[in-house]
This record gives structure tokens, sequence and C-alpha cells, in this order.
């Protein structure tokens, strides 16, 4: 668990990052977590769709073996009375034995906790991991449950109103904006 | 029109018939399938989406394999499933329908899946539920069996990727086939852009060819190029009637036999809906053969009940 606050920086603050740079950091980050880990044990699952991306390219750039595991939350999301099953579900592709291995559930933006719940569920009903580690590009603050990341390449406190968007170029580089609501 | 099915905000509410339903409707249940499919490989098979619902399987009509893969969907889904076995309960005491679906709705029933011997039956159910209870017909009378067109939409899709370059042929008792009615529909709104139905004319209902459709009472004429074949169960109380002589002369001319599924693309798959009849419909070479799919089609058909109640569960009251 990371012990970093989210810094009190204003949501509209001009000079950002890039996605790019953030990545790199987070390449870094990953890269220490699982160091003291047995790497044939280690599996990444990215979190559709930013998640995935994230994962996918972590994946390659660590040299992990077989493949990286996609989840599909909606299927386990607590607010299904509420918004029902309209978007896209994607498939859940976990191709690997889950049982007594090393989880590093990979998403973009850290909010509520609500996604990291529901991706927890689901993972354990493919089975019981050795352990769960949770990385992120954003930890934006703002979480409604106990749960916190182990690393995040940003933190920053955003307000209600206001989102970050990941997006990957044609070319699989990522770029990342903020998108500021109305107030 | 307005469309029953659908509610206010063009969400659909309930499966009636697959008549009427947009090809992005149709589409949506279809990818929504395709997540569920992969669940029957897990150590656990349930997901928690429909955790704390109440589905009651109301069949009026006999039915133990659609009744059960309704039950396994609703299963999976974490729903709780109540099985009434209605034609030997109320109904033979003489309450009527409306009055059983409100004594049900009084116990906090959030679907309805029903199949009855009557046209319409669970159309009239689903207008008289209130708004947050939802309808799923398992089959009525001749009128229709939305989800076996669905999971037959699953199936074809799955194997030939696209609908837009596809003949298909549906053969055997189209004029009793709420099954061959429903696919038509579907086939039609996915843009299929041949169907044929392949019959005896005592067996053909007409205007068939406004809904678009190739009509052939000769099988070997019918089969040429197609790239799928839908049979359909000959039901043995036709057999009776006037409409046809005798078993064997059907399978004669209607029956599907290696030489006749030969006239078809080599790549042809060969789908039934069950229970098939061996010798009469279908010749057991080919239900047992390389182009026959129909296995498939039952799998299928769990994913695709799942993705039906998981939609029309989630629309807003």
């Amino acid at each position: 668990m990371t012990s970093k606050q989210p810094s009190h920086q204003p949501s509209h603050q001009p000079d950002l990052p890039t996605g790019e740079q953030l990545y790199e950091t987070l390449l870094a980050g990953v890269h220490a977590l699982i160091a003291p880990l047995e790497r044939q044990s280690v599996h990444l699952v990215g979190i559709h769709s930013g998640g995935a991306w994230l994962a996918q390219r972590l994946h390659q750039d660590l040299g992990l073996s077989g493949s990286c595991g996609l989840l599909d939350i909606s299927l386990y999301r607590d607010d299904f009375d509420r918004i029902g099953l309209h978007t896209q579900v994607m498939p859940t592709q976990i191709d690997f034995p889950v049982a007594s291995q090393h989880l590093i559930v990979v998403d973009d933006v850290l909010y509520t906790g609500r996604t990291i719940r529901a991706a927890m569920n689901e993972l354990f009903d493919h089975g019981r991991p050795a352990s769960i580690k949770l990385v992120v590009l954003i930890d934006r603050g703002g979480r409604q449950l106990p749960i916190d990341a182990d690393f995040a390449a940003l933190t920053i406190n955003l307000t209600k109103k206001d989102n970050f968007v990941l997006q990957k170029t044609e070319t699989g580089a990522f770029t990342l904006h903020l998108e500021y609501g109305n107030a | 029109m307005l469309n029953p099915q659908l509610n206010r905000h063009g969400e659909l509410t309930h499966l009636i018939t697959t008549e009427g339903l947009s090809r992005q409707i149709l589409t949506h249940i279809l990818d929504t399938a395709n997540t569920f499919v992969p669940l029957a490989q897990r150590d656990v098979k349930k997901v928690p989406l429909l955790r704390g619902k109440s589905v009651f399987n109301l069949f009026f009509e006999n039915s133990t394999r659609t009744r059960t893969t309704f039950e396994i969907a609703a299963t999976r889904l974490s729903a709780d499933v109540f099985n009434l076995n209605i034609s030997a309960s109320s109904a033979s005491k003489g309450e009527t329908l409306l009055d059983t679906i409100a004594n049900l709705a009084a116990m906090q029933a959030d679907i309805f899946v029903v199949r009855h011997e009557a046209s319409g039956a669970p159309f009239l159910i689903a207008r008289h539920v209130a708004p947050h209870i939802h309808v799923i017909n398992a089959g009525d009378g001749r009128h229709a069996h939305p989800t076996q067109a669905l999971l037959d939409m699953y199936t074809i899709r799955h194997f030939k990727k696209d609908f837009t370059n596809l003949r298909v042929a549906v053969v055997g008792d189209i004029l009793h086939s709420r099954v061959a009615r429903s696919n038509i529909h579907a086939l039609t709104t996915l843009g299929v852009p041949e169907v044929r139905a392949i019959a005896p004319l005592t067996l053909l209902p007409s205007g068939l060819e406004q809904m678009g459709v190739r009509v052939f009472s000769d099988m070997r004429e019918g089969l040429k190029d197609v790239d799928v074949i839908i049979m359909l169960r000959l039901q043995n109380e036709r057999m009776r009637g006037a409409l046809l002589p005798s078993a064997h002369e059907y399978f004669k001319h209607y029956g599907l036999t290696q030489e006749k599924l030969v006239l078809a693309k080599p790549d042809v798959i060969v789908m039934h809906p069950g229970p098939m009849n061996r010798g009469v419909e279908i010749d057991s070479a080919v239900a047992d053969g390389p182009h026959a799919v129909i296995l498939d089609q039952v799998n299928f058909g769990i994913a695709v009940r799942m993705a039906v109640m998981s939609i029309v569960a989630g629309a807003s009251a």
C-alpha cells in the first residue's frame, strides 16, 4: 500500500505530464513491484479498456511470459440496478490458472474503488490467487471504499465534475486529457 | 408504432418476438451473449449480476430442455429460480392466466419466463405486469420463440462471422413452427440476403414471399449452394392429420440425408432446435456428422438466455 496522500493541486493544472511520461513512470514502478516475486507466477490483469491497453504494453515491455489477463467487470458492478447493461461488454480473458499466482491488476484511473472491488470479486471466481496488487496510471482521490493502489504514476486530487481520459493513438502511444465538466 | 417490448427509453424490457426488433437490439443481445460463453469453462460458472432477483419459469406447456436452459441461465446469473408446472396446478383448478400472474407478482417476481400453447399469452402478461417486471417468451403457440431464434443467430454468427453474404434454408413444418417464424424475422433484420423456406405445400403458410422468403417445395432445388440449413422438428401429431402421408414418405422427400446435403455449400452448417426425430426429418449420419452444430446450439442457448435476462432486467422501470 502506498502511503502517498493525494496532493492538493488544483484540477485545472496546466502542466500535467504526458500519457507517455506517465507510462514510463508506471513501467518503472511495476518493475520494482514485481522484482521480489517469482517471475513465472506474476500475471498482469488489465481492466477494460484503458487498463487493458496499459497491461498489454506492460506485459510486453516487462517481457513476461504467457498472455496478460483482460477483465471486463460489467457483470460484477454494484450499480446494475441503476444503470443496467447498456454499454458493450467485452469478454473477460484469463488464459492462465489464477490459483496461487501473483496478480497485478492494472487500471488507468483509480477513483471510488468500486471498479477494483468488482475486479477482485471476479478474479476470485477464477481461483484463489497468492496475492493481488493494484497499479494505476493516476490516483485521482475520491475513494468510497477502503482500497488503495500499490503504485500510482501520478496522484492528484480531482473534483467530481472533472475526468481524465486516456486514449491510444494508432501507433500505440498513450495520450492523456483532462476533461473539465460543467460546474 | 410503439413496440410493446420496448420501454419509453427504447430499451428492451420484454422479449416477446424477434419481429420488429432493430438490428441494433439483436446485435446487442448477441454481443452480450459472447461475454457469457466463456463462463462455462470457468471453475465458478456464476456471475452476481442478478443476485436477489426472482425468476419464475411458467411453463403452461411442457418442455424439459427449454425450461432447463432458462433455469441454468438464471442460476448462472445468481438469480433465484422458481419452476412452476402450471398445467398441473392452478390453471386446471380454473384460475385465469392474469390471476395466476398477479399472485406470482405479489411474491416479488422480477422476471417471468413464459411458455404457453396459446399464441399471444406472453404479450398479454407483459401488458398487465408492473413496469419493473419483465416477461420473456419461451415459445407461444404458433407465434414466436425468440430465444431459440437468437441462439440460432448466435450459432450462425459464430460459424459464419457475417450475415450479409449468406443463403439460409429453413426446412420442414414451417406452417406450425414458431421457431421458423422467429428465425425468418431475425435473419431478415440481420441482413441475410437470401432466406429460403423448404416444405411440402401443405406445410407452407401463405405470405412468405411478402416477408422476402424464397419458397421451394423441391428440397434438392432449395438446398443448392446454401450456407446454413435450419431443420425443423416434424411434430408427430401432424402426421395423424391429412397434411402428410407418412413419416417414411416425408423422410424420402424432406428428410436431410448425406446425399441431399452435398448439394449445399461444402462448409454448410446443419442446425436443429431439438428434439430431433431421427429418420423422419434428419438422417442419423447427418445429425452426428461433421456439418452438424446441434450441440453447439444447446451450449450457446444458455449464454443467449443469460444475455436476454441481463438486458431486460437492466432496463429502467
